[in-house]
């Protein structure tokens, strides 16, 4: 074979990872879209948050230093302990938890049945609040995260494949970190699926989904299943988080990644979860692949822009995208 | 209206309250938030601590005290232009843009104002021809002189030869990234290597089409004009498909302290450049006793001596040396914008003045003129030691090609010229 | 007490049907067009002009573009920043390609060429609905700002790969380079703006309005009742399109001077638009104001406030800063989801019954 064609087999293979790093900043999107109607716009930003209160927490930061010094004139910076990376994670969780419920009791409690463009509108007030927030509270350095994530092209694979091609190939390169992400997103998907499926709040949030007012006839309480749906997508955030904030440190920049999640949405439908991950292949593959055959000829740097090019192409032809619900409409 | 009447009040209680005092005004355009402000925070604190320094021992400069204005741009090019305006009519003495956007912005307008800006190491190269840019200074080093100094180092390093290398240049998709091109391009042709741009669009978290193109072409060295995150995430991708660290040279915006540590020990090993010395300096001290001591720290404290700080300090410094050489010419103590222009047009950077001022060798000996306001253009190498957690430098003061950038600058300056109805000539009252 | 509107009898349809049907709200519209014509570029400055008002006339250009797109024929559109560039390059190129025409004529040329992207980068909406268009237009802003980026003819090969707006003047008065006066800039936005106001309001009460409308309300049903949805939609597109080029091509010419694409046209340009005729309210040309008033003067005032009232570090403040915009919004959309055109509705009828509520 030759090496062109096993490089490119490559790029597609680092497509389908980075596909899967995009879908699990899209599955946030989709949890709270599908359950509530709200196109959370604040998603990135709570990736961002829960990073940082992580990496806040395990290195034992006080919170609000900086203001709590410029307040009483202290100097107090670290607690100087180091909490373990499993403790954190939980204390990190309850914070998001915290967060959801103070969400829906504040803001989205007084804007029940208003159309999605409000609630669109409310949800980057949020954004901006949040990340004020979060910047007052743990700094605006970058911040390194220690969870012992494994980094780097994966030798085994790399010499494994070295002999398929001519001497001018060097095997594929695989990242050690994408390999752990599609792992923890196989495990995040299958144990959301489970959830929603077998348990009691699972089929209640897809009750929730399917219709409000049906759902609350039946005894369902809107309220803690919308709370509910915001922790998931806590949780969510959390891991699309320390994914990417393993990669470039935890710095404001994390919040951006939610553009990237954008196209996959459109492409899988905002409320399919497999259409979260399904979208996500398709965008990283096709934008890694558009780079690495056509990007040369028009100077490179396409990935932004052919990400939304390609899922426009899909919507003309299914305009709900490819897993989203069918849009019937009456008069 | 209630808002609007507060904001009028504010205001011009601000102005008052300024223009009653008579001291030297310097105007510290800071972004302490957003995407960049792991970068500018350093850098800020290390400007202001220096300022700070200068009134609590020496009473300010020249026996005139320094009043800092601080106003954050968020690196964002409207926040400047707001931020020039409000902080100009209380007698701004230098501005210091940091920002290339906001440097762009801010030529035409402080030109028109009369009063100098000073961009260091950024910003437009082609005003380093003064006879153009009358008003604006770009000592002591620009990008395309980077470039040269990169050449040279790799030229140095390959015992003068060059012929058939590969380097691959990964830069940030904006006028920012684009800067170094032509002149690697023109020494490219000179010394026979092959030269190939790699783009990274904004902001960089996703790289690694880049990377893997990097991996199958297997280029010598790899050049970096990188800013914010994709700094980071451009020395983790090149840990991660094993390329050769000592050989990926970043420019002086990629050699922080924050762009090497979240890759850990993987970054170890990585170059780049950067325009001032780093480690420890006699200042350190002084601004330890007379600012941090005394509870005035800028920001929390904890940057001093970093790479950003060191470069902040430099930058107060010669803006201080600038204003002293003003007091110097005038025989006034409090200086105007005009005045401190002529100081910096006749700026001279001696190596004993520097140990002088506690900061031995931390930058190159210069001098400014009419006709070239852009310094020396020198610059190091300096080598991150992940095991010990410090930059260190490799190499001494490295010459850029001032034969190869020099035609470039005229021809640039001359477009601009053109495009502003400038007659080129020395600044003359 | 405020509104004193009897005797304020109607005697033909033209009367009732005018812009501000009351009395009072008419003196006050040309009071506040008096003021802003004659008053203010005799007492503005430079802080004034580039800090608060020339941004707000601009952006409130831009609001009214969007607004028609979004809040009277309901298609939501991300693309705003990337069709901002559009007018700001169509004009740098028009500015120097023909040195000698009128600067003015080339900003409402610019608006043109705005226009006919606008339209092209429409037609998606044919098919595609709701967030997923919003989405779509998102494809325009990262296409468009590349490209820009890209080509240096867009550019005109400067080493740079900024452009800058070189010195035109009107009627011997300089309007654009370094060395405009305050007053001068503000009077060509303020002129701008008038146009666009007047214009953009009788289009939306005109027959074109009423299609949008119908468009946005139900567009099945707007179609059964012989609205062609492909007339509407592009229509709409390519007028919003229209504004928002020449709000782009002012915030180049006239405001900024010099401009890189991805930093001034970035995605951030394009939300900010959307979220000050949301703030504003949709559908509203006054909501387009409001909305460019809040977001362009409130971090302005925040940071005055904070810094040079309270003394406080730049950094806290920038940070509160984002956690007091974010609040207020949340406050605003739960007190009142229609944006502070409605507040100032409600506000309206209170004091047209004060002090007599029933």
């Amino acid at each position: 074979m030759s090496a062109d064609f096993l490089y490119g087999i490559e790029v597609i293979l680092n497509g389908l990872m980075a596909g899967v790093m995009y879908a699990l900043v899209a599955l946030g999107f989709v949890l709270i879209f599908k359950a509530s109607g709200i196109f959370n716009f604040a998603q990135g930003v709570m990736a961002l948050f829960a990073a940082l209160t992580l990496v806040g927490i395990m290195e034992g930061q006080v919170p609000f230093s900086h203001l709590i010094n410029e307040v009483f004139g202290t100097e107090v910076h670290h607690f100087g302990w180091h909490v373990p990376a499993l403790l954190a994670i939980a204390i990190t969780l309850f914070v998001m938890v915290a967060f959801a419920w103070a969400v829906q009791k504040f803001l989205f409690k007084h804007l029940v049945g208003q159309e999605p463009i409000i609630l669109f509108m409310a949800t980057i007030g949020l954004a901006y609040f949040l990340e004020g927030f979060g910047d007052l509270m743990w700094g605006s350095n970058i911040k390194t995260l220690n969870l012992g994530l494994p980094q780097g092209g994966s030798r085994v694979i790399e010499d494994m494949t070295a002999k398929l091609g001519g001497d001018d190939f060097y095997g594929f390169f695989i990242d050690k970190l994408d390999i752990v992400a599609t792992g923890v997103a196989i495990v995040l998907v299958l144990s959301l699926i489970c959830f929603s499926q077998f348990t009691k709040q699972g089929r209640a949030m897809r009750a929730v989904a399917d219709d409000h007012q049906a759902a609350l006839s039946v005894g369902i309480s809107l309220n803690f299943i919308w709370v509910l749906v915001w922790s998931l997508a806590g949780l969510v955030a959390l891991v699309a988080g320390v994914m990417w904030g393993a990669k470039s440190g935890v710095q404001f920049s994390l919040s951006l990644i939610a553009l990237k999640a954008l196209p996959v949405l459109m492409l899988g439908g905002f409320t399919s979860i497999p259409g979260a991950i399904v979208g996500g292949l398709i965008i990283g593959v096709g934008e890694k692949l558009f780079e690495y055959l056509i990007g040369p000829m028009v100077g490179g740097a396409t990935e932004n822009w052919f990400a939304y090019v390609l899922a426009l192409a899909f919507l003309v032809f299914r305009p709900q995208g490819l897993f989203g619900e069918k849009i019937i409409e009456r008069v | 209206m209630k808002l609007q009447t507060l904001t009028a009040v504010a205001l011009s209680t601000a102005l008052v309250s300024g223009s009653a005092l008579a001291d030297l005004v310097i105007p510290d355009l800071s972004y302490r938030t957003g995407p960049y402000a792991a970068g500018g925070t350093p850098f800020s604190d290390g400007f202001q601590d220096y300022l700070k320094m200068l009134n609590a021992r020496d009473g300010g400069i020249g026996g005139e005290e320094i009043r800092i204005l601080e106003c954050e741009t968020g690196y964002n090019t409207e926040k400047g232009v707001e931020c020039y305006e409000s902080t100009k009519g209380e007698g701004a003495l230098i501005y210091q843009p940091l920002s290339t956007g906001i440097t762009y912005q801010l030529i035409p307008k402080a030109t028109a104002d009369q009063i100098p800006l000073h961009t260091m190491g950024y910003g437009r190269t082609s005003a380093s021809n003064g006879e153009v840019f009358n008003w604006v200074f770009n000592y002591p080093a620009n990008y395309w002189d980077a470039a040269g100094v990169i050449v040279n180092y790799l030229l140095d390093e390959n015992s003068g030869d060059l012929k058939d290398k590969d380097i691959a240049l990964v830069y940030h998709n904006s006028a920012y990234g684009k800067e170094p091109i032509r002149t690697l391009e023109a020494l490219a042709e000179i010394h026979g290597f092959n030269f190939k741009p790699i783009a990274v669009d904004h902001p960089g978290q996703e790289q690694k089409s880049q990377w893997l193109q990097i991996r199958r072409e297997r280029p010598d060295y790899v050049l970096m004009w990188g800013w914010g995150v994709m700094n980071q995430v451009a020395i983790q991708e090149a840990a991660n498909i094993g390329f050769p660290m000592e050989n990926f040279i970043g420019n002086w915006w990629s050699g922080a302290e924050h762009d090497v540590t979240p890759a850990g020990a993987a970054a170890n090993g990585y170059k780049s450049l950067n325009m001032n010395r780093i480690g420890d300096l006699p200042v350190f001290a002084e601004i330890k006793k007379h600012v941090h001591e005394e509870g005035n720290a800028s920001g929390d404290g904890s940057n001093l001596g970093t790479v950003l700080y060191t470069r902040g300090m430099y930058a107060a410094m010669l803006a201080q040396e600038a204003i002293a050489k003003a007091q110097e010419i005038h025989g006034v103590a409090d200086v105007t914008p005009v005045m401190v222009r002529d100081g910096m047009e006749a700026l001279a950077i001696s190596a004993d003045r520097m140990t002088e001022l506690g900061m031995e060798n931390i930058g190159p000996e210069f001098s400014v003129s009419c006709e070239d306001h852009g310094g020396s253009g020198l610059g190091i190498v300096q080598q991150w030691d992940a095991g010990e957690g410090k930059w260190v430098a490799l190499t001494d003061y490295i010459e850029p090609n001032d034969d190869v950038t020099g035609p470039l600058i005229d021809e640039d300056s001359a477009a601009f010229a053109k495009e502003a109805g400038i007659t080129p000539g020395c600044y003359a009252g | 007490m405020f509104y004193r509107e009897a005797g304020d009898f109607k005697t033909s349809y033209e009367a009732d049907s005018q812009t501000f049907p009351i009395a009072f709200d008419r003196y006050r519209y040309w009071f506040v067009l008096a003021v802003a014509f004659l008053v203010i570029p005799f007492v503005i400055n430079d802080y004034w002009a580039n800090a608060l008002l020339i941004p707000f006339l601009i952006y409130a250009i831009a609001a009214i573009g969007l607004n028609i797109l979004t809040g009277y024929c309901g298609q939501v559109s991300l693309g705003t920043g990337a069709f901002m560039a559009v007018g700001a390059y169509a004009c740098y190129k028009l500015m120097t390609a023909f040195p000698e025409i009128n600067i003015l004529l080339h900003i409402l040329l610019s608006g043109v060429v705005t226009a006919v992207v606008g339209a092209a980068f429409g037609l998606p909406s044919l098919r595609i609905k709701g967030f997923y268009l919003a989405v779509a237009t998102l494809a325009a802003q990262f296409f468009l700002v590349w490209l820009f980026n890209k080509v240096p003819w867009f550019y005109n090969n400067s080493a740079s790969g900024q452009i800058s707006a070189p010195e035109r003047f009107v009627f011997d008065i300089a309007v654009t380079g370094p060395n405009t006066k305050a007053w001068a800039a503000y009077l060509v936005c303020l002129v701008f703006v008038t146009l666009s106001a007047i214009v953009a309001r009788n289009l939306t009460r005109g027959s074109m309005g009423r299609r949008w409308m119908a468009i946005r309300d139900m567009d099945i049903a707007a179609e059964i009742i012989g609205v062609n949805p492909l007339k509407a939609k592009l229509s709409a597109f390519a007028v919003s399109s229209f504004f928002v080029g020449i709000s782009g091509a002012l915030f180049f010419a006239v405001y900024l001077g010099a401009v890189e694409v991805g930093e001034v046209f970035g995605i951030n340009k394009s939300f900010l638009v959307l979220f000050m005729i949301i703030i504003g309210g949709l559908g509203s040309i006054f909501g387009a104001f409001a909305g460019a008033a809040f977001l362009v003067c409130l971090p302005v005032v925040l940071k005055v406030i904070g810094v040079d009232l309270f003394g406080w570090p730049p950094d806290l403040v920038a940070h509160f800063q984002l956690v007091i915009i974010g609040l207020l919004i949340m406050f605003f959309l739960i007190k009142e989801p229609h944006g502070l055109a409605q507040l100032w509705r409600v506000a309206k009828e209170k004091l047209r019954l004060w002090p007599f509520p029933y």
